[in-house]
């Protein structure tokens, strides 16, 4: 087990995937708490998992699928009302700048 | 294919908009052209507390593309979450099949311009959602419309087999009509349900490994795609014979000057967190659930080319062409099956129903011609009901949606072919004209015109000319 | 009149009901003037909707309708459960003022019976939290001592329920929110089988793990929630299409016979030694009743809280991005431009454990850390469950404490993020098997209740209420009330 999981570069790598800003000294007490959760995480590697099957679910069901039958709940006006910002029945954002996204 | 001393290879991946009834996991309608969010609900704008319930419908169709190109179906699937922000993807993840595909091991044969034939294989094809609209405005704000968000997708990943741009066009056009003919979408351009995203990259000839890949996204058109790959193909190997080195990076496909622009580059694989979507059950697939689609699925494009070259005797150039889309081909299916002549029906739909179509500017659905309706005509025209002639104005008729049996009743567009009623009138027009018998005797023809003509307007047009022709002549002869 | 809901099960209520002696409108009255009373020392409600409780439970009373034992009934939901037109917040600033447009099928049920909904309590923000301290909005006191924390994160419905604020409230149980603090108020609280009860309008915090379940003074009214709030949803695609049973049929106080299975582990380091002896002393009173009780072992319990922490985490990473200040909520101001929106929302929005459990969730399912991290843990989850499956072979129940101590002092462990996941060592497993999981009042500590876990196979409730409302009869513990009981 390494001494430190994570560095600070590293944290701020993560909360930009998250959206999420922090300044240098949240950071740093951010870095220093998701480290020592991290090294509880990395007892996992003491347990041999070689030939185990991964659970993502508990759920049985299989298959449980729906008819192909459009049904308009009609919530549009009530949706665009709860926007923050909205103009002609869209949603407005601030400016999406070239080659964010997809 | 070559450009200087390199080689190209070109990967595509496709998305196809298949057109179910309602959006993947919500059931909100699938429609184009609705005013803005009007297709949306509350699992639309992923709403706190919402969650997501698979189309089995979209599933099918998932399958049936999966068969039409050769895929196996998998067995087990499991959905995927990939994440990522962005306005008109409201949860910030994509439901996807990232794992686990659909299909997986499928091929397309393609025919090249040359007229050899290359398969194509396909990696993997997925069924996922796609986003919503995002409409950049000038005012420094952009608009979203979540009607498309949700609406089912199959992507269609190919191995990088394709080594030119015109085999990349090749592929686009064949596998567009493979889509085509599995019904699950019309794949129009225009609308956006057919987009591709392209890799390519080139090496020296020989080299092992493949070169640097440049990726552009969402290009609507395939004369784009094919213009995109020949610019970036030069464009390379000038870097390259240049000394300089292709880097890993996105660009865009700039119409007016045919070129490509640098979007961005990337550092290292996007970083998408995909992981087993928990809001959802996996999907089991049997072999019975697969052959109940295979039933349901039509026919390719060529075996229907097969058939009717093989069947009903149409040339082959025309077999293609009521074979460009399903709804030629399923109609013309109907005609003949209605009772048509299959020629017949064959040179309608390519003639006059095309030529309509092109003048009008519309589809042949949106048409109010039936299958019966033309199979009604055309087996008046066969019985000597009507004349080819006469058919001219109930073609008119039945392409604004009357009944052709109809119609030449009410406006007496019928051929009288009854020896005994031609007989009459031939008796007495000869009985009438004597001078005429005489110049036909001294052999002028221009007497049977005359004479032709007299019997036509005493029929009132609807002798049948054929057979009152031979029938003149006959009893001129007995004068 | 005014009715003392300490003096009252759901059964002496709706029986009042149909014989006229109450009228919903009653019980409305009573309740909201109980939080008059008492909320300014519980603060366990967020938002209350006096007008709109009393106008449906005179509609209820007009109807005379009274055929679901809730129907009438007054009801706390947690700020988690979507309402239509009620604000639901999830006791986030990220949802300050958010009106959902639906109702989420919990919700949904209880208004179709009637029940009448009073409020919403609450919670950790978006359940994140062992102690109703990371709410945006307000801090909980435990309905025993307001200096200690009621327990988390359904706090704000546990201490609704123990301080005689409502006769039953819902709350959420991703990895013990519902179970810890029902042992923190000396209230019984249920997680159902993974399934059981539909998460539709529950907002999510981990997919796989969460549940909606019940807050109740007795094991008979928790049995009788869960009888209208469970079943197949169509809505949720991990709901299970298994029959409902009555969940009460097996409240005998019989116990003669039932092979319960004690895990070593769970007495192992960090229990407070007083609240094992209780618990212990518990389990002695059901072997009393005639129960078979053997130590057993689920020798992967130590490595629950890092499996439960990554998985939880990573879905949660992904849930909460939706709260993007883009389609409903709270959008920051003065934005330049997208990444901006995105970054600055969801900053302000967030607070700390919200941020920190993102942070862990995101990381753990990154490039290069997705096999260590996620995959590992999901690995480790298998194991867990072959645990369980192994003792659940010979065994009916499995029983042990709910929580290694008492309720603590409010703001002791707030700011210690490693010690409050540790403390959910003895829940979290039972989220991870996806099983049912009680908890019910085993005795008191320092005068601070003490919970019983008991945990049952997949499906099968029945026999953990059967085992709960064993021990509750023969101890009678729900008759000692907290002080506050005294303010009515």
């Amino acid at each position: 087990m390494s001494e430190t999981t994570i560095s600070q570069q590293e944290v701020a790598h993560v909360a930009s995937l998250a959206k999420l800003a922090f300044n240098d000294s949240d950071l740093k007490q951010f870095t220093t708490q998701l480290d020592s959760i991290l090294n509880i995480f990395e007892t996992l590697g003491e347990v041999n998992t070689e030939d185990v099957e991964p659970t993502y679910s508990v759920t049985e069901n299989v298959n449980h699928l729906r008819e192909d039958v459009a049904d308009n709940w009609h919530q549009k006006q009530a949706l665009l009302k709860n926007a923050p910002l909205e103009a002609a029945d869209l949603i407005k954002v601030p400016a999406i700048l070239d080659g964010e996204g997809e | 294919m070559a450009t200087g001393n390199f080689e190209t290879t070109i990967g595509l991946e496709v998305h196809v908009e298949m057109q179910t009834n309602s959006k993947l996991m919500s059931p909100s309608p699938v429609h184009y052209g609705d005013k803005p969010n009007e297709n949306t609900n509350v699992i639309d704008f992923g709403y706190p507390g919402v969650l997501p319930v698979a189309n089995k419908g979209a599933i099918e169709f998932g399958m049936r593309a999966a068969l039409a190109l050769h895929a196996t179906v998998s067995p087990f699937i499991r959905w995927d979450r990939k994440n990522y922000f962005y306005p008109d993807n409201p949860k910030a993840y994509q439901t996807t099949q990232s794992q686990t595909p659909l299909g997986t091991n499928g091929y397309l044969d393609v025919t090249l311009p040359d007229g050899n034939v290359k398969r194509v294989r396909i990696k993997e094809m997925h069924v996922e959602e796609d986003a919503g609209k995002n409409t950049h405005g000038t005012d420094g704000y952009s608009y979203v419309d979540l009607n498309r968000q949700g609406t089912p997708l199959i992507e269609i990943v190919s191995e990088p087999d394709i080594a030119s741009p015109d085999e990349a066009y090749a592929y686009l056009e064949q596998l567009r009509q493979a889509i085509l003919f599995t019904g699950i979408s019309e794949a129009k351009m225009q609308e956006g349900q057919m987009r591709a995203d392209v890799n390519i990259s080139i090496r020296p000839f020989g080299s092992s490994e493949y070169g640097t890949k440049v990726e552009m996204k969402n290009i609507n058109s395939f004369n784009y795609v094919r213009n995109a790959l020949i610019f970036e193909e030069k464009r390379q190997a000038e870097v390259l014979r240049a000394g300089g080195i292709i880097q890993q990076e996105t660009r865009r496909y700039n119409e007016p000057t045919k070129s490509t622009i640098l979007m961005r580059v990337k550092e290292g694989a996007d970083d998408y967190r995909y992981f087993p979507e928990p809001d959802l059950a996996p999907i089991v697939i049997d072999q019975s659930w697969i052959n109940k689609v295979a039933n349901e699925l039509p026919k390719s494009a060529g075996e229907r080319q097969n058939e009717y070259v093989s069947d009903f005797g149409i040339a082959a150039y025309d077999a293609e062409v009521l074979t460009q889309t399903l709804a030629m081909s399923d109609f013309y299916d109907a005609t003949v099956a209605a009772g048509a002549d299959a020629k017949r029906a064959a040179n309608y739909l390519i003639g006059d129903v095309n030529a309509f179509m092109n003048k009008h500017q519309i589809e042949l659905q949106e048409t109010q011609l039936t299958p019966e309706h033309l199979a009604g005509m055309i087996k008046l025209i066969e019985a000597g009901t009507i004349s080819t002639k006469q058919a001219k104005q109930v073609f008119e008729a039945i392409m604004v949606g009357e009944d052709p049996e109809a119609f030449a009743k009410k406006n007496g567009l019928v051929q009288i072919s009854d020896p005994a009623i031609l007989l009459g009138w031939i008796t007495e027009v000869l009985d009438n004209n004597p001078q005429s018998i005489e110049d036909f005797k001294g052999g002028k023809d221009r007497a049977t015109g005359y004479l032709i003509g007299q019997l036509m307007k005493m029929s009132k047009g609807q002798a049948n000319p054929g057979i009152m022709n031979k029938m003149l002549l006959e009893e001129l002869a007995k004068r | 009149m005014t009715i003392n809901f300490f003096d009252n099960d759901l059964t002496s209520l709706h029986e009042q009901l149909i014989n006229k002696d109450i009228t919903a409108v009653d019980l409305a009255q009573s309740t909201l003037d109980n939080i008059d009373k008492t909320d300014d020392k519980l603060n366990a409600f967020i938002t209350t909707n006096p007008e709109e409780a009393l106008v449906q439970a005179k509609k209820i009373d007009e109807q005379s309708d009274f055929t679901n034992i809730l129907s009438g009934l007054p009801v706390a939901l947690k700020d988690n459960l979507a309402t239509n037109g009620i604000q639901t917040t999830g006791a986030s600033r990220i949802l300050e003022n958010f009106k959902p447009v639906y109702d989420a099928t919990v919700v949904d049920k209880l208004n179709t019976v009637g029940a009448i909904s009073v409020g919403k309590t609450n919670m950790d923000e978006f359940a994140m939290g062992g102690s109703t301290e990371t709410s945006y909005y307000k801090t909980t006191t435990n309905a025993w001592d307001q200096t200690k924390v009621p327990g988390g994160s359904s706090g704000g419905s546990a201490a609704a329920v123990a301080g005689g604020l409502v006769p039953f409230a819902l709350g959420s149980d991703t990895g013990g929110s519902i179970r810890q603090p029902a042992a923190f108020n000396g209230i019984v609280g249920l997680k159902p089988t993974y399934g059981r009860v539909s998460r539709w309008g529950l907002f999510a915090m981990a997919s796989s793990l969460d549940q909606v379940g019940p807050f109740t003074r007795t094991v008979k009214d928790n049995a009788l929630v869960l009888n209208t709030i469970a079943g197949f949803d169509a809505k949720d695609s991990t709901s299970s299409t298994r029959e409902v049973p009555d969940f009460t049929s097996k409240l005998t106080g019989d116990v003669k016979g039932l092979k319960i299975a004690v895990p070593k582990e769970y007495f192992g380091e960090g229990i407070d030694p007083k609240v094992a002896k209780t618990v212990k002393a518990a389990i002695a009173q059901l072997e009393a009743l005639g129960a078979i009780v053997d130590e057993v072992s689920l020798p992967h319990t130590k490595y629950g809280v890092a499996a439960y922490y990554i998985i939880m985490s990573s879905e949660a990473s992904s849930n909460l991005q939706r709260y993007d200040g883009v389609r409903y909520g709270f959008r920051a101001d003065d934005v330049k431009n997208l990444e901006d929106l995105y970054i600055k929302t969801r900053s302000e929005g967030f607070g700390d454990e919200v941020k920190r459990r993102i942070m862990l969730g995101t990381f753990s399912l990154s490039a290069g850390a997705y096999d260590a991290f996620f995959k590992k843990a999901a690995k480790i989850r298998t194991l867990l469950i072959e645990d369980f499956n192994k003792v659940f072979a010979d065994y009916d129940v499995i029983v042990g404490p709910t929580a290694p101590t008492v309720a603590y002092g409010l703001g002791e462990e707030i700011d210690d993020p490693t010690a409050m996941y540790l403390a959910d060592v003895l829940t979290i497993p039972v989220n991870l098997a996806g099983l049912p999981g009680l908890s019910v009042n085993a005795g008191f500590v320092d005068g601070l209740p003490v919970g019983l876990q008991i945990i049952g196979k997949p499906f099968d409730e029945a026999t953990v209420y059967q085992t709960g409302y064993a021990f509750e009869q023969a101890s009678r513990l729900f008759e000692q009330l907290p002080d506050i009981a005294k303010q009515y």
